[in-house]
């Protein structure tokens, strides 16, 4: 609540306001997207210090004990060392452990290909808006032709002809997502490129790659940010999709998709954790995404806004 | 009308064939065609002949060329696991497929469009809140999430609806349908209502926010001065004109609906080709693969073009705006 008055009060006129502070003050007016960013904050210090804040290592072998499979959530493991709170899968494997790792693929895996996917998309979006002419409607066919079929027949298409791995589902996944990006810049840029300062810029002989890089395309970022929100959160849930498919990641790769998929043929006989969690894992983090990625899109783009 | 249709035929056309040059391309980099085209515990001779008979002593794009001659004709290799041909194994599953994603599209309308209306005529309710919460919700939980829950819950805690298979079907014109007995009712409703979820949010923001911005339109409010009742100016004047866009993006959402019924149907072991793919991918039955591929591209680009010509022959703007979008 004092955050909003206090909105309302400096967006009545203060002298030393700066474009960030008041993009701030304005984000953090809605309590949802405060929750997300925290949520999301600790998401991340969970994925990066996995290995030390994990009670057990999973993927270590000499680790796991086969007579500690199964065990429910709150079971304490048979040598007494540490309690399972989350249970355990049919390895024997602490599922909350199982889980700070999954979250740390999956993040990985997301971030990766929807930042490649990013510098592609917008390096061909800049260079559409801005060459224009054949290269334009070259580069603008291709994105349709990648828009006009579905994300997860994109997938299936690379995944099937490629095989399996985490360098071919990353390829798949920037496959799938470059276009949202060129679009979204191309559709920018074009409103940019007739403004005066890129003319002024021209006239001072700058070079083009300096013009694009330096004037266009800052000027792109707000809606560049939230489709990036968007297609990370998109890239999770197709890897997780992809990976409970069988066709996503290897075993020796374990994503949150995976571990679902592990427990989803113990789910019949009710050892409903070692599906269950890992889902609650993987769901919490696309909320928390899209949530802050939601606010972003309020604050960012004032036409939205009703 | 006529220019606008031979356009967007020769578009589909164009695409087709780059698609399929694509899959081809595919099959042709990962190896040697005859260890993908041939069964692997063919003898020396009978690949021979083979190598012959798929002409691939030719050159690339003679090769090509035969590829799309034998697709032409449905001869796209018979299946390793099967022995089958592939192409017979995908039309034979297509209608349990065709049935799950139209049960998923019509749940879709049926719920989407009342809720959307109503959250768009009331926006300020309780309800409408829920409304909007519920479609972010159905926007961002993955599939394969949302339909392992919902079989935990109903079929495994619960017990009401059975959780894998079609259930007794019906021969329909010679093709087997479940939903028009009760068992097969009974089979289809988990499966369909997990496909529909992202669907029905999509039809409700769409419908919901088409509706914020027609009953501020001029028409309605004339519809409204001029006394009609409520009902009838919700029915006719905004239902009618938020259809278009709805209609037009629900559409071309079958296609996605299709290719996404490859998670529905591996979670509820739906009898349909996203579960052939699957388990085909898996044994490396690249047959199979190749007649999924090219199939599944087929249908969407088919509905791709359908929608398109539906769209510009019910909104004449589309027709006319193809010369000055280039501006």
């Amino acid at each position: 609540m004092t955050a909003l008055t206090d909105g309302t009060r400096l967006a009545g006129g203060v002298a030393e306001e700066t474009p960030l502070r008041r993009f701030l003050q304005e984000f953090f007016a809605s309590r949802l997207a405060l929750g997300g960013l925290v949520i999301l904050a600790a998401i991340l210090l969970i994925a990066i210090f996995a290995p030390w804040i994990s009670p057990q290592n999973p993927y270590d072998l000499a680790a796991l004990d086969l007579l500690d499979g199964r065990l429910p959530p709150g079971s304490a493991s048979a040598d007494r060392a540490i309690t399972y709170w989350l249970g355990t899968d049919d390895q024997g494997r602490d599922m909350l452990s199982a889980i700070f790792y999954g979250l740390r693929t999956s993040l990985a895996v997301g971030a990766l290909s929807a930042g490649t996917a990013l510098a592609i998309g917008t390096t061909l979006g800049l260079i559409a808006a801005y060459i224009g002419g054949r290269v334009e409607s070259l580069i603008m066919r291709l994105v349709d032709l990648q828009l006009s079929f579905p994300a997860i027949l994109v997938a299936l298409i690379l995944l099937a002809l490629l095989g399996h791995g985490v360098g071919k589902i990353i390829l798949a996944l920037v496959v799938v997502q470059w276009a949202y990006f060129a679009r979204t810049v191309r559709g920018s840029a074009l409103v940019e490129r007739r403004k005066e300062y890129v003319e002024a810029a021209r006239c001072l002989a700058l070079s083009d790659v300096r013009i694009m890089l330096h004037h266009l395309l800052p000027n792109c970022l707000p809606p560049l940010i939230v489709v990036l929100t968007v297609q990370v959160a998109h890239a999770i849930a197709l890897e997780a999709t992809l990976s409970f498919l069988g066709i996503g990641l290897p075993i020796t790769e374990p994503s949150l998709g995976l571990l679902i998929a592990n427990g989803f043929e113990y789910m019949m006989s009710g050892k409903y954790w070692i599906s269950l969690f890992p889902g609650v894992a993987l769901l919490i983090t696309i909320m928390a995404i899209n949530l802050v990625g939601d606010r972003l899109r309020d604050v960012l783009n004032p036409r939205l806004q009703t | 009308m006529t220019v606008f249709i031979l356009r967007r035929l020769m578009q589909s056309a164009l695409v087709l064939v780059v698609m399929s040059a694509l899959v081809f391309l595919g099959v042709f980099a990962i190896g040697n065609p005859v260890d993908i085209l041939v069964s692997p515990q063919a003898d020396q001779a009978e690949i021979a002949r083979s190598t012959a008979a798929l002409g691939l002593d030719k050159p690339l794009w003679q090769q090509y060329l035969v590829f799309l001659g034998n697709a032409l004709h449905g001869r796209l290799g018979n299946s390793f696991v099967f022995n089958e041909p592939s192409l017979r194994l995908i039309v034979e599953r297509l209608p349990a497929t065709l049935e799950l994603a139209f049960s998923a599209m019509m749940l879709a309308v049926v719920l989407g469009l009342p809720l959307g209306l109503y959250a768009g005529l009331k926006p300020e309710t309780g309800f409408a809140r829920a409304i909007g919460v519920g479609s972010i919700l159905g926007f961002s939980l993955p599939t394969f999430w949302v339909g392992i829950m919902l079989m935990m819950v109903f079929a495994v805690e619960l017990g009401w609806l059975p959780s894998s298979g079609r259930g007794a079907t019906v021969s329909v014109l010679g093709v087997e349908v479940s939903f028009l007995t009760w068992d097969g009712l009974k089979h289809l409703i988990l499966p369909a209502v997990n496909l529909s979820l992202s669907r029905i949010a999509l039809v409700i923001r769409l419908a919901a926010s088409g509706t914020r911005e027609v009953v501020h339109m001029d028409y309605v409010k004339f519809a409204r001065a001029k006394g009609l009742r409520p009902r009838r100016v919700i029915l006719v004047h905004v239902l009618g004109n938020i259809l278009i866009p709805v209609v037009t993006v629900l559409g071309l959402e079958t296609g996605a609906v299709i290719a996404f019924s490859v998670v529905t149907e591996t979670i509820f072991a739906w009898p349909g080709i996203g579960r052939l793919i699957i388990s085909s991918i898996t044994v490396l039955d690249r047959p199979v693969i190749v007649a999924y591929l090219m199939m599944t591209v087929f249908l969407v680009i088919l509905i791709n073009l359908l929608v398109d010509i539906l769209y510009s022959a019910l909104d004449p703007r589309v027709r006319l705006g193809e010369g000055e979008a280039r501006a």
